[in-house]
């Protein structure tokens, strides 16, 4: 037996592979978006895949979000297994009436005859730089349409098993790739890679006994950040990534919560109308008594995502966050 | 010295990058709407397929006339009547092999129909106890499409992928006029045409979207024209003429076989009845021009076509027009039984497995349904029953107050 040495791989990479062995491993499997093919996509995570695998699987559409997906929904009809790449968050939105009224409904109104397997990649959120509408945080639109599923990776080793567990799912799942962790780095195999995990799992990334952030995609790294320049400040933080918002875990983040008596929820997204005042209310609802404060939120401002040079004082950072954990009224503890 | 004489080295040539693509004259439509019934091409049709579209028109409107009675005696929610446009839902249905697919807009249930889809399963949407009440696969048929022009696209996809696979099969979509002004019209024509996909577009421009008429919509010089633009045919068919619309549609359909790509097709027709049973025509339309129509109607067209050459008798007419009525009384029969409805069907098929928190609704719903029945059953007892029930979370049991 061979042993391959580990080497680090960006998460970019990981998604780039992720197709590949699907491609590979299941001749229904198409890519199509703009620029996927000869540019390997802006990002270059479909990088090789049209020359591996031929135009006809790894297809350079028309420049129309709409007619990509919709497009996409007769191929999943016909029994292919289509995975759509939006080329950023903001240009997925005139693709919004075939995801809504279609892609996720098609299973339910005909009663499970049509389901379609359709994987929608999405860029998602801010922190590189970009200019007007290539930062948003959309998840709170897919998140309130029923029938998709939405998950979002914070690690290398996440992002290919997230993405190959999407294009294996026969519901439509939106995965939002966290723009700014396409170059982040880990160790990781490519030739051994992770399980495929079932859909719907949040993982605990760090244990502590203080509180508990509860986060996902972007501000994941953010808030292991946080936990750790709280240690100065005597607290103990825990850190729940959720990978996945739908399905939502409940069970971990509850259990987690029940654990540490203290709760901060953590996105880029705004907070009014957010993902925070679902998930504050989903822990509230089941972890009532165990609570010594409040679920705090700490989310990007309510106002469309701001130019570059100003984009450092919405998104949330280690201060904010910590200075949320000090709200926690500790006081009362003493 | 002149101008020109100035300009003497000067010869034009095109941008570099700059080459002809297609000429555009072999897309153009005919000048005027095609025509068979009436013609000398008439001779050509075969009479066994004008007697089954003259059955198929016979059946077409009595189902439009017992679906809209049906919803004025409160059995269906809501019915887009047909009528008037039977040429196009019958052709449309007709034309097709087993193997190719249908997709219909909201107003086409009687092309389902006439493709072979239960008279009744077809009405599921309209009657409210389900969405799609058959299975797509089946005939054939997409679901029938509310929100317009979306299933265009689905249908161009579709077609597509057949071809990837290697299979003989076409995909028909209807839209309505209005239809063609939406974004995803043009985003399917354009797909279409790119990926020279096995697709076959049907408008009905049956002159109005709802109340709208098509000056309003467009500017171009027929809807057929479009097409152009696409580099795609366009062709332009008399809509109430079902022998017309049946032989356009079949030239488009096996170019689109033999691999050339996609047609679109303008099918000029009326649309005789309000929008819905719940509109007023009155409001947007002289009743001189719904009259002016009655004279070009699908059904006596096709009709004299067929007596005048022998090919139908009284005792012909007599035949299809009891064997519409039968159809008819059945539909009416069965649609006048109330649908058996479970409401636990709410959460069956939003996922291939229920989240945990549909798990937890419908466990919620089920209580609600337990109860109404235990109300029914008339058992004082239960009628003063707290409804507040333990936490929502069943998995991880009720929270305590237990620190
Ligand atoms: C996207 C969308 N916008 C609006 C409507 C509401 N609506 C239903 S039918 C209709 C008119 C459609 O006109 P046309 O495409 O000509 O079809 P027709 O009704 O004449 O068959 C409208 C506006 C809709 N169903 N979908
Ligand atoms: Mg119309």
């Amino acid at each position: 037996m061979t042993t391959v040495a580990v080497k680090p791989a960006t998460m970019a990479q990981a998604l780039g592979r992720a197709l590949r062995d699907a491609l590979a491993e299941d001749p229904t499997v198409h890519v199509m978006g703009e620029d996927v093919g000869a540019l390997g996509g802006v990002f270059r995570v479909t990088d090789g895949l049209a020359k591996e695998f031929g135009e006809d699987r790894v297809t350079d559409t028309a420049l129309a979000e709409a007619g990509i997906l919709g497009t996409a929904v007769g191929m999943a009809m016909y029994g292919l297994r289509p995975v759509v790449e939006m080329q950023f968050d903001a240009f997925a939105y005139p693709a919004f009436e075939q995801l809504i009224s279609h892609v996720a409904k098609m299973r339910n109104r005909t009663r499970g005859a049509t389901p379609l397997p359709i994987t929608v990649r999405v860029p998602y959120g801010g922190g590189i730089g970009g200019v007007e509408h290539h930062s948003d945080s959309s998840e709170a639109y897919y998140m309130a349409t029923p029938g998709l599923h939405v998950v979002t990776p914070a690690t290398v080793a996440d992002a290919y098993g997230l993405l190959r567990a999407a294009i294996a799912s026969d519901d439509p799942v939106v995965v939002l790739e966290p723009k700014r962790l396409y170059w982040s780095k880990d160790s990781w195999n490519p030739d051994e890679p992770q399980a495929v995990e079932p859909i719907g799992r949040a993982v605990v990334r760090r244990r502590g006994r203080s509180a508990t952030l509860i986060t996902y995609g972007p501000s994941v790294p953010v808030c292991l950040e946080a936990a750790e320049a709280a240690r100065a400040e005597g607290w103990d933080l825990e850190v729940v990534d959720l990978r996945s918002l739908v399905p939502f875990d409940d069970e971990t983040v509850a259990a987690s919560v029940r654990r540490t008596g203290r709760a901060v929820v953590v996105h880029e997204s705004g907070g009014f109308g957010g993902p925070g005042g679902e998930i504050a209310a989903r822990v509230t609802e089941r972890c009532f008594h165990h609570l010594e404060a409040p679920v705090l939120r700490v989310a990007g401002f309510d106002i469309p995502y701001p130019p570059p040079m100003l984009e450092r004082h919405h998104l949330p950072g280690v201060d904010r966050i910590l200075d949320a954990v000090a709200r926690l009224q500790w006081e009362a503890q003493s | 010295m002149t101008v020109m004489e100035q300009r003497g080295a000067y010869r034009p040539t095109p941008p570099p990058a700059w080459q002809p693509r297609t000429d555009p004259a072999p897309l153009l439509p005919d000048a005027l709407p095609h025509r068979v019934l009436g013609t000398a091409a008439a001779d050509r049709a075969d009479p066994d397929l004008l007697r089954r579209l003259y059955a198929e028109l016979v059946r077409g409107r009595r189902y439009n006339a017992q679906a809209t009675a049906l919803t004025k005696q409160g059995r269906l929610a809501v019915y887009p009547s047909s009528t008037g446009q039977e040429a196009c839902e019958v052709a449309a249905a007709l034309v097709l092999e087993e193997r190719d697919w249908l997709f219909p807009s909201y107003r086409d249930t009687l092309s389902a129909v006439a493709r072979g889809l239960d008279p009744v399963q077809a009405l599921t949407l309209l009657r409210g106890d389900w969405h799609t009440g058959y299975d797509p696969n089946e005939h054939r048929v997409a679901p029938l499409c509310t929100p317009l022009a979306t299933q265009l696209p689905h249908a161009v996809g579709l077609a597509h992928a057949a071809r990837l696979k290697g299979d003989d099969v076409v995909a028909l979509a209807l839209v309505g006029d209005g239809g063609t002004s939406e974004g995803d019209f043009h985003e399917a024509l354009n797909f279409a045409a790119v990926w020279r996909a096995p697709v076959v577009f049907l408008v009905q421009n049956n002159g109005f979207a709802i109340s709208v008429p098509l000056a309003k919509q467009t500017a171009a010089p027929s809807l057929a024209h479009k097409a152009v633009g696409y580099g795609m045919p366009g062709r332009l068919v008399d809509g109430n003429d079902a022998a017309a619309v049946h032989e356009v549609l079949g030239e488009a359909i096996a170019h689109a076989r033999a691999g050339g790509g996609p047609t679109l097709v303008e099918a000029v027709t009326y649309r005789m009845e309000a929008h819905t049973n719940a509109d007023d025509d009155k409001r947007y339309r002289a009743d001189a021009e719904v009259e002016a129509w009655r004279a070009h109607d699908p059904i006596a067209l096709l009709e004299r076509e067929l007596t005048e050459r022998g090919l139908l008798d009284e005792d012909g007419i007599r035949a299809v027009r009891e064997d519409a009525e039968a159809m008819a009384a059945d539909l009416r029969e069965r649609m006048n039984q109330d649908p058996v409805l479970d409401p636990m069907d709410l959460f069956a098929h939003v996922y291939a497995r229920p989240t945990t928190q549909l798990q937890e609704q419908e466990a919620q719903l089920r209580a609600e349904l337990d109860a109404e029945i235990r109300h029914h059953e008339d058992e004082p007892d239960h009628r003063d029953e707290p409804d507040h029930r333990d936490g929502p979370d069943h998995r991880d049991g009720p929270e305590v107050n237990a620190r």
